[in-house]
């Protein structure tokens, strides 16, 4: 099989698994990052902030990418500010927006998502936006200059799966810039299914953070990221729809 | 109410009036609240929910649910977990000045209980923040006692602006205020309010607070309301549990975040559950007449009605208590508290006594080593000011 690399922002990843980094204890993070062997990691810049005892940046080995996003914007005048703030901490360019105005469900703010896509491509940032699967959206982020789209597969820490399937399978369809599924993500089959469908990576967080053992969960996602990503490139077979195929087919009358 | 008090409902001149059906809601929501209606059936029900109601919230706090305490434990764990993951945050109150111009029977900063009072200057604040800081927090919450006189909104201002040389998150729990002072003090770098109803029972209200402009329950009610609208991002309520029936105070406080949480869906809402503690000079106060079981079930509905809310826990509470509940449902926990006036440097010369008496005496390390050793992890900071 031919090399498959995962390229974003002009940066060549050979692990199509983006860790989230929120909700881990940092003991078990760099064990987590090694199991699963990924290498980017997120982090929100508001946690990134912080100094002394249980600084995050001090648990997250080098040569790791690291993905800071924007979580606490409500607005893209917000997510901007945050956006600089993560350069000048020196997280580098990458920048994945989160601007949410619902604290209750975390759902993205598509509207204003877009804003900040395009204040940030413009000063250089490889953006990143987290985003609802709504076509319209993806298209005009891509105009935007986002690096790439996350649609969330289900509303974030649910780990109910990819409930918006059907319009996670359009974007990646429709849109030309990599679909990474973000969000909802609860287990290894769920990412498998993903990656099947032909994401070119997913991100996950809660569903390891809070696994029995997270390194044997941090691994089994990395399989289960790779066998997807397989299955996708080896082309799936056709799948019928339950019935058998009838014996005496319709055409069967033509000379 | 007594003819000779002044109408607890009636606004004073200078206090903002807003328009809004929260105080209407929360208090129809209470008087309608019959908790010995629910059975243990209604309990289990509100349990296995994957999304809550009100409805729900009322069985998880009634009796039928006391039997069920260890599944509310275990469900309350796994939405903990959930929302928050490993993640305990940490912070401390600095209490600036004591003077108060309430009398509420209860509390230990009331204008006619005879203590040390005292008010620290901008100089102090500094310096006993600076310590607190050396200790490795970045969340602080400021306290003063309720003296518009003594701790005017200006005092707060600078004492907000000498906390963001030092903290990366400042919080509030002053006198309530009108929402364009929330607005200044928003902009000083505060983005944090809590406000205590203490009591959402108000004939038991007006009984409590005797006079001073705590005793306008209307005002204190819409205060978290005012400070959203003032661009405060998150608000914390609490009832004090034991000043009344703490079943229907905790399913006010609960109605109270949930109401304002659909209004203003940006907020962050938290809740606090403090219990009556001692205070100088009045031995009546039973701190036990809510009981442990009791608070935990109090915690434990918030969470399952509310999974993304923040709660806290006080050193009112005991090491053993707090130890354990911030591994099923308490999300931020203080430490290195001192809750008199002054408290922290021990060369301070204004020095004023405590509101209250603390259960948990732990410094700021040892709190970060049990969060540690309960396989959880401390967090200085999540927070980021825009």
């Amino acid at each position: 099989m031919q090399e498959d690399k995962f390229v974003l922002g002009g940066r060549e990843f050979e692990s199509r698994f983006i860790l989230g980094s929120g909700k881990f204890n940092l003991n078990l993070i760099t064990a987590a990052i090694e199991y699963a062997g990924a290498q980017i990691i997120t982090l929100a810049v508001r946690r990134a902030n912080s100094s002394g005892a249980g600084n995050i940046l001090d648990c997250i080995p080098e040569g790791i990418t690291l993905l800071p996003n924007t979580s606490g914007a409500r607005t893209a005048e917000e997510a901007v500010r945050i956006a600089r703030l993560a350069r000048e901490l020196g997280c580098g360019n990458f920048i994945k927006i989160e601007v949410i105005r619902d604290a209750k469900y975390l759902l993205p703010d598509n509207q204003e998502t877009i804003k900040a896509t395009e204040a940030l491509a413009e000063e250089g940032f490889i953006v990143m936006p987290y985003m609802y699967p709504d076509l319209n959206t993806a298209r005009d982020l891509v105009s935007a200059g986002a690096a790439c789209v996350m649609p969330l597969g289900a509303p974030i820490g649910t780990n109910k799966g990819l409930c918006t399937r059907e319009f996670i399978r359009i974007l990646i369809e429709e849109i030309e810039v990599p679909v990474i599924v973000d969000a909802g993500i609860g287990c290894p089959s769920q990412a498998c299914e993903a990656m099947e469908m032909g994401a070119a990576a997913i991100m996950a967080n809660t569903a390891i953070a809070t696994a029995g053992n997270i390194p044997v969960m941090a691994e089994a996602f990395k399989k289960a990221v790779e066998a997807g990503r397989a299955a996708y490139l080896a082309g799936l077979g056709r799948v019928l729809d339950g019935k058998a195929s009838a014996s005496s087919p319709l055409t069967g009358f033509l000379e | 109410m007594n003819g000779s008090r002044k109408d607890h409902m009636q606004y004073l001149d200078g206090m903002e009036v807003l328009t809004s059906d929260t105080m209407e809601r929360v208090c129809q929501a209470v008087q309608s609240y019959d908790y010995n209606r629910y059975t243990t059936a209604d309990a289990q029900s509100a349990i296995s929910r994957e999304v809550r109601t009100p409805e729900d919230f009322a069985a998880l706090l009634s009796p039928a649910a006391e039997p069920y305490l260890e599944d509310m434990a275990q469900a309350a764990r796994s939405e903990t977990r959930k929302h928050f993951g490993s993640s305990v945050y940490m912070f401390t109150p600095i209490y600036i000045s004591n003077y108060c111009e309430n009398h509420c029977i209860y509390c230990g900063f009331n204008c006619h209980n005879n203590i040390r009072r005292a008010r620290l200057d901008i100089e102090a604040i500094d310096k006993e923040m600076a310590k607190i800081a050396a200790a490795g927090l970045e969340e602080i919450l400021i306290l003063a006692g309720e003296s518009r006189a003594v701790s005017d909104v200006e005092y707060l201002g600078e004492a907000c602006k000498t906390a963001g040389k030092y903290f990366k998150m400042i919080g509030l729990e002053v006198y309530p205020m009108n929402s364009g002072e929330y607005e200044y003090l928003h902009r000083c770098g505060a983005d944090y309010v809590t406000v205590f109803q203490e009591t959402y029972d108000a004939d038991i209200y007006e009984t409590l607070h005797l006079a001073g402009p705590k005793r306008i329950f209307p005002y204190r009610l819409n205060a978290q309301e005012r400070a959203l609208k003032g661009g405060m991002r998150g608000v914390a309520f609490g009832a004090l549990l034991g000043l009344a029936d703490f079943r229907k105070d905790a399913f006010a406080t609960g109605m109270h975040g949930w109401l304002l949480q659909r209004k203003y869906p940006h907020a962050d809402i938290s809740f606090s559950c403090p219990r009556l503690r001692p205070i100088i000079n009045n031995d009546r106060i039973h701190p036990k007449d809510v009981d442990e079981r009791q608070l935990l079930q109090v915690i434990t509905a918030y969470r399952l009605f509310m999974p993304f809310a923040g709660i806290t826990i006080s050193t009112r509470e005991r090491a053993g208590f707090r130890d354990q509940i911030i591994t099923i449902a308490a999300t931020k926990i203080s430490a290195g508290v001192s809750t008199g006036v002054g408290g922290h440097c021990e060369d301070t010369k204004e020095k004023g006594d405590q509101q209250f008496e603390i259960s948990d005496h732990r410094s700021v390390d040892e709190i970060f080593k049990m969060i540690v050793e309960q396989g959880m992890q401390p967090v200085m900071n999540d927070y980021v000011y825009v």
